[in-house]
This record gives structure tokens, C-alpha cells and sequence, in this order.
């Protein structure tokens, strides 16, 4: 009789459908998993106590860098953290940009997470149609804040700037003639709001393509039907939010619960599974989507109709204009303190969590008083989700870890920190 | 939402009596101290008690006070924070737990709420605290081998070791850091007469 012992696999860092730098120790008895190990922190960059020695203004970019593919939800729990604790609020149209832009980044991160866990059960196509979606999201971004990924765009007290009234255009090249230049312009003609709402006109179009390749797709459905099923009682338990819970069947959004900014004045649903497994979590993502697509269009609806500012005008906390600090002795003073030295933030702590992509990503900060944080404590909403590995994993094929890596939206910059 | 918070820390000072400490409602959430001898009971009052119903712990974290404020801190050097959430009754409360000692010692809740496991492993990591009762505290963020815990107050920014490849050895070797340490801003605290509390300030202990 020989001796059967259970075989030890290393599943990353460096695998593909790892999303990243996870590494995976499962131990196997054949092809099912007894037990996984997640190692994490091989991206780890001490964030949070980078910011501990910086002024606040300085960690809005390192708060990009968390999640690296919903960067601007991510500097919007940080930017509601110091807003909560100075007790200022942000201009209304500054909100609606803000939310608008969550909304995008809620696409950008559900169609990076529906492309590649496709990729990773085995369907290519997804992910080259998601990436077409998300090069005009970038756009946006662009046009924005002038960066395509990290844009630190939010600031305490409103946004760094207003829409622009104009996008940037292709140009001719050796590759590209005119008449195809003028194609691809065709709807870059007016502003940034007239190219996103050309977007929301087609994005349903596109989510019902996605559908089409995958919701009845029988392998599609082999792969991820009663896959890392997780009970309502134990999500509570295991600490999941966000798409992860509502797959469960926990009908708990904070947009809806504990709304910020201007949620309360929006209309859309919660989509919520029934299984809690990896196919519902998919229809809920999915739904979300749309939804998400739908708060788009009010918000472009409301800011053609309102325009205003979207900075306070206190220049203690946000800048001010480069024109007054030509002319303006106070203004070149405030300029120079805010740059130097900062603002102070009242001592106390406050958390601050916004419905991120991913869950529910909270910032608690602690000040005692000075320019910089005495400590920030970011809660990644991945970190937790990936801890549950193990319990989500034992008793699944090997093939099944993959899928059920896909269905957890990891994301190694928000884990690690 | 604060006047709802205040009714709700009456409710916990009724349950809990002395294991609630030094509670308060600021900038509209609800704190609260806890002995570290009581916490296992107060957390199962916060799960259990139907008036809390803090079904989802949604983050732990280690804080270190060792230069906290202008004037030396003289309390217990370390604190362990527990955000909670109540699904059921749409409300957040923190608890937090002094600790003091070296290595710092507390009870780990991994058995009234699973989702603490890693964010213990992660306050170990981080700050040294030992949470007793936790099956598998093991360092997660830091590299394998790391020696210290990175976010207590005295470990430098620029760590102690850098790492680099050695060609004559042919492998990875730690020497001393190089990065000589620099304030770019130096860290002010400023008493803003726009944070002043009007009532204390009437007092003249502003």
C-alpha cells in the first residue's frame, strides 16, 4: 500500500490569472484543495504610514495607487475623511462631478474585473471588448484631470477643476488618413459632458453583447454556478461588502444605506443575488453596470443644466486662483502656507467609507491636531475578501481557484497598501 | 444623526455599565473605551444584544499614541480600534482598547467575528500586539524575515536594512540603510481659532 500524501502547490506569484502578485500555497490531495494559504504583502509600500509624514494634500496620489484600477473612489473616502473632520462640504456641483466620476470608475473597475476573469475561465473575446469600453473611460480621465489612471482630481473641498468645455482630438498620422481621423473624432466634437453622455447612449448596447457571450453560455455557467458558494450568515461573518455580500443575497449598498454626496437624490436600484455563488456575483456586477450607467446620464443631465463652482472658496484649505496670486498679496500668502505647511486638521478621528467597486473602502483617520495625519488606517475591501480564500476554496478543483480569484475582484495594490 | 447616536450610547451605557469608558459622539459616530479584561464580553453584548446588532466587524486596527500631541503621552502606549457595523440597524460604532506592555498583549475576537483573522495578523505585523487566542498569527505585509514591527512610532521611515544583489555572492544580500533621514515639512500642530469649541472657549480654557 503506498503512502498518499497530500501534494503542496505554488500557485504564483507570478501566475497570470493571480491578478497580481498573490501567492498561493494550496495543499492538494489530487485535484482538490484541502487547504489555501494566500501569501500577501509582496506589494507592500507602507502607505499608510507614508502618510504619516506628509501634509494631506500630498497622500491624494498615493490613494490612487491603492487600487489601481477604481483610483478616484479610492480619494474620495480620503477626501470625505478630512472634509468630515474640518466640517466643510464640497460645493453641489462639485458632488455631482464627484459621483459622476465614481460611476465611471465604477465601470472602468467592473469592466478590468469582467474582462480578465473571463480571460481566466476561458472566454478571450470578453476581455478585448471590455478593454474597448475602458479606452473611452481613460478619455475621461484624461480630459479630466490630464492623467489616464492616476488622477488625484479630488481635493478637499471640491474638485481641482471644472469640466472642459473641449476634448482632445486624433490627429492625422503616416497610419491614419483623414478620412479616418474624422471618424474617430466624430464624437469628440463638443465637451467632455457631450462625450460621456455619447458613452451612456451606447454602454447598454455593449453590456447586452457581454450578456449575449456569457450569461447562457454553458461553459461560462459549468465554470461558475455553485462556485465558492458563501451563505448570507457567513459573508456577515467573513466581513464582506459590497458585490461580494449582494451576492449573497444582503441587500446593503451605502450609496442607498448611508448615502454621500448627492446618492440621496439619484435614482437607481441594487441588484442583490439569491445563490452567493460566482454566477450571481457576475449578474450583479453586470446589473451594476447598468445602474451605474444610469446614474451617469442624471449626473451629465444636472451639470449641463448647473454650473457653478466646484472648489470652496476657503483658502485656508484649497488654493487659490493663479490670476489672484499675481495681484493679490493675501492670496500669495495663502498660496505659499498651503504649500509649505498645510492646513491643521482639529484633533479627533473620524472614518469615512464610500461603496467602492470592490466593497466598502474606509479611511479612518486620526489627527491630533497637526498637518499631517497621526495615523490612517485605509480598510481595503479586497484585503478581507482574499482572507476568506480558504474557507471559499476547500473542497474545489484546482480550476475553481481561479474562478473564484476572478469573482473576489482582487486587486494587489489595495491588498498589500 | 448625532441626537440618534446619543440615544443609542445611553441604550450601551445601560447594557454595559463600567465597560464603557470615556464615551463620546464626535463628528457624528460613536466611540467608546473598553478595559482589555472586558472586551470579550462587550463584544458579545455588541454582536448579541439586539439594541446593537454589530453583525459585521469591518476593521480592526493597531494604533501607537508613543507622540501623540504636543505634550508626552502618559497613557497606555498602544491602542487597538474595532470599527462595527449593524446591518440590521444602520449604524457604526467604534470601540477602542488601551494596552500597554511589551510585547503588547490582548484577546483576539476571531471567534465573534471570523473577519478579524487577517486584520490581527495585520496589527502584528505592524505594531507587535499579540492577540491571544488567534490560531495563526504569522506576519502578513512584511517580507518573510522581517525583523521589527515597521508602523510603531520609533521604527524610521527608511527602515533599517536595504536590500540589493550581490555578484560576488550571487544572491540577495541586507546591509544597513544609506537614505539619510529628512523632514521636507515639519510636522506643526497649530491651535486653529476655527476648530475652538465656542463653549470651552466661554470657559476660558480654550
Amino acid at each position: 500500500m503506498p503512502e498518499i500524501r497530500n501534494y503542496t502547490v505554488n500557485f504564483g506569484p507570478q501566475h497570470p490569472a493571480a491578478h497580481g502578485v498573490l501567492r498561493l500555497v494550496l495543499e492538494m490531495d489530487g485535484e482538490v484543495v484541502q487547504r489555501a494559504d494566500p501569501h500577501v504583502g509582496l506589494l507592500h509600500r507602507a502607505t499608510e504610514k507614508l502618510a504619516e509624514y506628509k501634509i494631506y494634500n500630498q497622500s491624494i496620489p498615493y490613494m490612487d495607487r491603492l487600487d489601481y484600477v477604481s483610483m478616484m473612489v479610492n480619494e474620495h473616502a480620503y477626501v470625505l475623511a478630512i472634509e468630515k473632520l474640518l466640517g466643510i462640504e464640497a460645493p453641489i456641483r462639485a458632488q455631482y462631478i464627484r459621483v459622476m466620476f465614481d460611476e465611471i470608475t465604477r465601470l472602468l473597475n467592473h469592466l478590468m474585473w469582467l474582462g480578465t476573469h473571463a480571460l481566466d475561465v476561458g472566454a478571450m473575446t470578453m476581455f478585448l471588448y471590455c478593454f474597448r469600453e475602458r479606452e473611452d473611460l481613460m478619455d475621461m480621465y484624461e480630459a479630466v484631470s490630464g492623467a489616464r489612471m492616476h488622477a488625484a482630481y479630488y481635493r478637499p473641498g471640491g474638485v481641482y477643476r471644472d469640466l472642459p468645455d473641449s476634448m482632445p482630438k486624433y490627429t492625422e498620422t503616416k497610419y491614419r488618413d483623414a478620412d479616418e481621423v474624422k471618424r474617430m473624432n466624430a464624437n469628440r466634437e463638443g465637451s467632455l459632458l457631450d462625450f460621456i453622455w455619447d458613452f451612456t447612449e451606447r454602454f447598454p448596447g455593449y453590456v447586452d453583447e457581454y450578456e449575449t457571450l456569457l450569461t447562457d453560455n454553458r461553459i461560462w455557467k459549468q465554470r461558475t454556478v455553485g462556485i465558492g458558494v458563501v451563505s448570507p450568515e457567513r459573508a456577515l461573518q467573513l466581513g464582506f461588502t459590497g458585490p461580494m455580500l449582494r451576492g449573497s443575497g444582503i441587500e446593503w449598498d451605502l450609496r442607498k444605506k448611508q448615502p454621500y454626496e448627492v446618492y440621496d437624490r439619484l435614482d437607481f436600484q441594487i441588484p442583490i443575488g439569491v445563490n452567493g455563488d460566482c454566477y450571481d456575483r457576475y449578474l450583479v456586477r453586470v446589473e451594476e453596470m447598468r445602474q451605474s450607467n444610469r446614474i451617469i446620464r442624471q449626473c451629465v443631465e444636472w451639470l449641463r443644466k448647473n454650473p457653478g463652482p466646484v472648489m470652496l472658496e476657503n483658502h485656508k484649505i484649497t488654493p487659490p486662483k493663479r490670476v489672484e496670486m499675481k495681484e493679490q498679496m493675501e492670496a500669495l500668502i495663502h498660496h505659499f502656507k498651503l504649500f509649505t505647511e498645510g492646513y491643521v486638521l482639529p484633533e479627533g478621528e473620524a472614518y469615512a467609507a464610500v461603496e467602492h467597486p470592490k466593497g466598502e473602502f474606509g479611511i479612518y483617520l486620526v489627527s491630533d491636531g497637526a498637518n499631517k495625519p497621526y495615523r490612517l488606517k485605509i480598510r481595503p475591501p479586497g484585503f478581507i475578501h482574499l482572507a476568506a480564500m480558504d474557507e471559499m476554496a476547500r473542497g474545489h478543483m484546482l480550476a475553481d481557484v481561479v474562478a473564484i480569484i476572478g469573482t473576489m475582484d482582487i486587486v494587489f495594490g489595495e491588498i498589500d497598501r | 444623526m448625532s441626537a440618534y447616536y446619543e440615544e443609542l450610547l445611553e441604550t450601551l451605557q445601560e447594557r454595559l455599565g463600567e465597560a464603557v469608558v470615556a464615551p463620546r459622539v464626535a463628528f457624528g459616530e460613536l466611540t467608546f473605551e473598553t478595559p482589555p479584561a472586558k472586551l470579550l464580553d462587550t463584544c458579545r453584548v455588541l454582536r448579541d444584544d439586539d439594541a446593537f446588532a454589530c453583525a459585521q466587524l469591518i476593521d480592526l486596527c493597531g494604533v501607537d499614541y508613543a507622540e501623540y500631541g504636543e505634550q508626552p503621552w502618559t497613557g497606555p502606549r498602544y491602542a487597538v480600534v474595532y470599527h462595527l457595523l449593524s446591518i440590521r440597524h444602520n449604524h457604526r460604532i467604534r470601540l477602542k482598547c488601551f494596552i500597554d506592555g511589551e510585547p503588547p498583549r490582548i484577546d483576539s475576537v476571531i471567534d465573534i467575528w471570523n473577519s478579524a483573522n487577517w486584520f490581527e495578523r495585520e496589527a502584528f505585523d505592524l505594531f507587535g500586539i499579540l492577540f491571544e487566542g488567534h490560531p495563526d498569527l504569522r506576519r502578513i505585509l512584511t517580507d518573510y524575515g522581517f525583523v521589527g514591527h515597521p508602523f510603531r512610532k520609533d521604527f524610521p521611515l527608511s527602515g533599517n536594512v536595504e536590500m540589493r544583489y550581490d555578484p560576488e555572492r550571487q544572491r540577495v544580500v541586507y546591509e544597513p540603510v544609506t537614505v539619510e533621514p529628512r523632514v521636507n515639512q515639519p510636522r506643526i500642530i497649530r491651535h486653529d481659532n476655527r476648530y475652538l469649541d465656542p463653549a470651552s472657549e466661554e470657559r476660558g480654557d480654550a
